[in-house]
């Protein structure tokens, strides 16, 4: 199949050189590999490194039978472009949209209602909370649950002979963390071992938001400025200190640790994958660290959803039905390291970086006094702006060495302003009450 | 107000016996052009800066102002085209006088020195970042002399981002300049400047007083040219520092992009858009001043 | 020893420019594993094409170069057509509003794209042009166009008015003075300048891909996707971009010094 639209492609190119002006009188030639009638065009925000845009082609080229889909990840920016501008001036070209939670949110009032499709789900057997997630706080279904993921940590075997005496890499705690990256970082010759991904396009501000803040308060936006927020902050300052300064160019973790320039990384499970590929002996991963309030983690969804006006409606739900069934949903974990929704078994002849990762997962979900935060639900655009002030007390407090109480008194004010816009009634792992503030 | 353009010297006389109506038919097409994709949505984005939810407010602006990474991004951007311009200059001139002096391979050597005219900026980008990145290729030819690598890129090393930043910069965009400059020498007939080597006058002399003031039109034009697109770096530092080093036209993405706010996007575009202006506007009356000098 | 001097000179200024270049081919061409040993190897020990050919055969490489190529064409048509006039009118006439025209040219380069992208994906949208090479042709005619006329204006400087003039004075039509005095000489200025406005089109990458969907370009299809690609990707990625650079100021620099060349004579 596409050998065929490949020599045609090829003609094209020798026929461009020729007749140039000829081919004014052509549009264009499809780079998805549709653009046909009838085709679903699928934008999404995952899988658009070139690997995993191969990988999960071939699970819709394989799987999804009801119609040709031509898969587009594009960028988060230019998907909320495309869905803004192609909704907003009803000229919808795309039947389907793939993307993180924060990425549909803002969209909410440009999505079709989905309570039929999932009401003829419900043998997926997802989650209740991930299905009203999927309702932005309204009362119909917006998206489907597509995939999910967590952060966990991974450790390079060789960062084992600085751990703390009666630490247990797989029940860390906070403070035991801080001593091992001291000790490590002693040990290395001055060379810090434990990075994050604070680089531009790094998801630093889910292990404020997700780990560290519920961790050690029990809460993310209600307890931003708690006497324990302070503790937190005054530890993550401890930390940092501690962490490779060239964290904040690192967007995923799997690079400096796959090239050994750090030994312990904290990241999102899709960008840890490839670390422990090439030696996956060397390797361990285990669940984020504990703090004083528990093990406070938090989940990442991604979902599935349509947009209105879109040109093949009924098509895209096929496709829907299709990803979310539990061998599809399988082969998407084998693929690209993102874990089923849908209750799905899981083999056991997963990749040994993979399996690794099921098994921190299993570890984190089933471990004891979890606290599970969701990524901030109903925020809608304001969702960036909001973790920006998660990266903004980082920056101020770690990197400028700015007083604590000070920078979060004054990024509280400023959450507070947005949250008063927004009007929203607060998410896990804080009380369901409304408006959500900053107490 | 702006009386001398790029190109005014070079008329003389012919001008005025042709008839008035006929350049703006000429220049028509492009005017309408340029207003449909550009005029409109620049008045979008004017309106898109200066409204918020309950009418008329300067809230984007204030916004704008208010977050940490504004003032650092605009002091590097100042810093940036300060340091940048000079060297840039002064590389493309020490470029373009050894090339004048016909050294053998001169063909050779002025095509590898323009080719990066043609590299997009994100793969300057990316080339320089395998040099500056911490286990790049730079810190290997370190480690290999004996030396500790150095983090090139860390925010701890401010100095070092800014100088990795300068030199890629130097690299990607110093050969408009450089053409510019070679395309202007080799209108200066080589007579004055042999004159005056007759007349005893050192190389120094000769640059300072025949040379230079005769280049002066190219050097104008690429004056500006480079000065409104310096203003509008930033791939290429992204690609280097990440927000380590925010540049003004960088966070107009950040805003855009990932913070969704098109408002607060718009009205740093707005800023970038009025510094242009008085930098396009000051570099033509400078040239005005200037215009009466002999050619 | 002068001439010694002057090579010693060239040479260095030479190793800087082509130091990136070469480093990045023998990234693009090392395997995943020997770029992640330090301290990198300066030769070649571990050729590998193996990123790269993963790269080039990722969907719609090929698709996405026959698109840019054909927008890069038509931009290149399109925008002569609307600026070689204008470039014209500024070399030739001193009319009122020049100036302020010329500015206007100039700031239109100043606006970054991402805050003209909405409106712009609206107007294609409305208009039936959204996702063809159409809507990019037109983006990229309006980037290309100020420098088109101001480099088509320092051509036709060049063109001395007087031998048009005595053309039409013997009878010829302004359109033919024009068609056999002006275009010969200027041709390989706007040859150059062709290529200038080629090149651009070729590496702007955000614009195309705000405006297109699933006919994308091939910067547009690649290079936005090359920061959330593993380190070897965007070696390799950088490489294949670079190739067209050396391939493009290859045939252009016959040509490149008459765009700017003649602002003086």
């Amino acid at each position: 199949m596409t050998q065929r639209v490949n020599r045609r492609t090829l003609l094209g190119a020798g026929l461009t050189v020729l007749a140039a002006p000829a081919l004014a009188a052509c549009s264009g030639v499809s780079t998805s590999g549709t653009g046909g009638e009838g085709s679903v065009d699928f934008l999404s925000t995952q899988f658009l490194p070139v690997e995993e845009r191969q990988r999960f082609e071939k699970i819709l080229a394989d799987h999804v039978k009801a119609a040709k889909v031509g898969f587009n990840p594009v960028d988060a920016s230019v998907f909320a472009t495309t869905v803004q501008s192609q909704v907003d001036a009803n000229q919808v070209k795309i039947s389907l949209l793939g993307g993180l939670h924060g990425d549909l949110a803002p969209h909410k009032d440009r999505l079709i209602d989905l309570d039929d499709l999932a009401k003829g789900l419900t043998d997926r057997q997802f989650p209740a909370d991930l299905l009203e997630l999927g309702k932005f706080g309204g009362s119909t279904q917006k998206y489907i649950p597509w995939m999910q993921a967590t952060y966990v940590l991974a450790i390079n075997k060789a960062a084992l002979q600085w751990l703390p005496s009666g630490a247990d890499p797989q029940n860390l705690t906070y403070e035991q963390l801080l001593a091992w990256a001291k000790a490590g970082r002693t040990g290395n010759g001055g060379k810090p071992i434990f990075g994050f991904p604070a680089g531009p396009k790094g998801l630093y501000h889910r292990f404020f938001q997700g780990f560290l803040l519920p961790s050690f308060t029990g809460g993310q936006i209600t307890t931003f400025r708690s006497p324990e927020a302070t503790t937190a902050w005054q530890y993550m300052k401890d930390l940092w200190a501690q962490t490779a300064p060239a964290s904040t160019n690192y967007d995923f973790m799997q690079e400096p640790l796959e090239r050994g320039e750090v030994m312990i990384g904290f990241d999102h499970v899709a960008r840890l994958v490839n670390a422990p590929k090439p030696k996956p002996d060397d390797w361990l991963m285990v669940p984020a660290p504990k703090g004083p309030k528990g093990l406070g983690y938090m989940i990442v969804i991604g979902g599935l959803a349509i947009p209105k006006g879109a040109p093949e409606p009924d098509k895209a739900k096929e496709v829907i039905k299709s990803l979310t069934q539990a061998n599809v949903q399988v082969e998407v974990l084998r693929a690209n390291a993102f874990f089923p929704v849908a209750k799905a078994d899981l083999p056991g002849d997963l990749s040994k970086p993979i399996a690794l990762e099921a098994a921190a997962v299993k570890a984190q979900q089933g471990a004891q006094g979890t606290i599970v935060s969701l990524p901030p639900v109903g925020l809608g655009a304001k969702d960036g702006e909001v973790a920006q002030i998660f990266k903004n007390c980082f920056k101020e407090i770690c990197l400028d060495g700015k007083p604590v109480q000070q920078v979060l008194d004054a990024q509280a004010v400023k959450l507070n302003a947005i949250l008063d816009e927004v009007k929203v009634s607060c998410w896990k792992p804080d009380p369901l009450s409304t408006p959500c503030r900053v107490l | 107000m702006l009386e001398a353009g790029p190109i005014e010297y070079t008329l003389q006389g012919f001008v005025a016996m042709k008839t008035a109506r006929r350049p703006l038919l000429l220049i028509a097409p492009s005017l309408v052009f340029l207003t449909a994709l550009f005029a409109w949505p620049l008045i979008f984005g004017i309106g898109q800066a200066f409204t918020g939810t309950g009418g008329p407010t300067a809230a984007h602006f204030q916004r704008m102002l208010d977050d940490p990474y504004f003032w650092p991004a605009a002091r590097n951007t100042a810093l940036l085209i300060v340091v940048l311009i000079p060297l840039q200059f002064a590389f493309a001139l020490t470029m373009a006088l050894l090339l004048r002096e016909r050294p053998r391979f001169s063909g050779f050597y002025f095509y590898l020195w323009v080719v990066p005219l043609a590299i997009s900026d994100l793969a300057a980008g990316l080339v320089w970042l395998a040099v500056f990145t911490d286990r790049g290729y730079l810190n290997s030819v370190l480690s290999s002399l004996g030396f500790d690598g150095y983090s090139f890129l860390s925010h701890e090393n401010p100095a070092s981002m800014f100088i990795a930043v300068v030199i890629a910069e130097l690299w990607r965009a110093t050969s408009l300049v450089l053409v510019i400059i070679v395309a202007g020498l080799q209108g200066i007939p080589k007579d004055y400047d042999e004159a005056a080597e007759v007349f005893g006058a050192s190389y120094w002399q000769r640059l300072r007083h025949v040379i230079l003031p005769q280049l002066r039109p190219s050097l104008q034009v690429a004056l500006i040219l480079r000065t409104i697109l310096a203003l509008e770096t930033f791939a290429v530092a992204q690609a280097l520092t990440g927000r380590n080093m925010p540049l003004l036209v960088g966070e107009t993405y950040q805003w855009y992009d990932f913070l969704q706010n098109p408002s607060v996007a718009a009205a740093i575009a707005l800023m970038i858009l009025t510094v242009s202006l008085l930098a396009a506007a000051g570099y033509l009356r400078l040239m005005r001043d200037q215009t009466g000098s002999p050619r | 020893m002068r001439r010694f001097a002057l090579q010693v000179f060239c040479v260095a200024i030479s190793l800087f420019m082509a130091a990136p270049i070469y480093l990045i081919t023998l990234a693009a061409f090392s395997s995943r594993e020997s770029l992640n040993e330090f301290p990198l190897p300066l030769v070649p020990t571990d050729p590998s094409t193996e990123t790269l050919s993963g790269f080039l055969s990722s969907t719609g490489v090929i698709a996405g170069g026959v698109n840019s190529l054909m927008v890069g064409l038509n931009t290149v048509v399109l925008a002569l057509l609307i600026g070689l006039p204008a470039g014209y009118a500024v070399a030739r006439y001193a009319f009122r509003g020049r100036q302020p025209y010329q500015l206007f040219l100039l700031l239109t380069r100043a606006l970054p794209i991402v805050v003209l992208s909405v409106p712009l994906a609206r107007i294609f949208l409305t208009t039936g042009l959204y996702d063809t090479t159409y809507a990019v042709t037109l983006l990229h005619t309006a980037l290309a166009l100020p420098t088109t006329v101001l480099i088509t204006a320092a051509v036709f400087v060049a063109v001395s008015p007087e031998q048009e003039e005595a053309a039409q004075i013997f009878g010829a039509s302004p359109v033919q003075a024009f068609v056999r005095i002006v275009m010969p000489q200027a041709l390989p200025g706007i040859a150059a300048a062709a290529v200038f406005t080629f090149v651009m089109s070729w590496n702007e990458v955000l614009g195309a891909a705000i405006l297109t969907l699933n006919q994308r370009t091939l910067p547009a299809q690649v290079l936005s996707t090359l920061s959330f690609s593993p380190l070897a990707y965007r070696f390799a990625g950088g490489f294949a971009l670079v190739v067209p650079a050396l391939l493009f100021i290859a045939i252009m620099r016959k040509y490149l010094l008459n765009m700017w060349g003649t602002t003086l004579k």
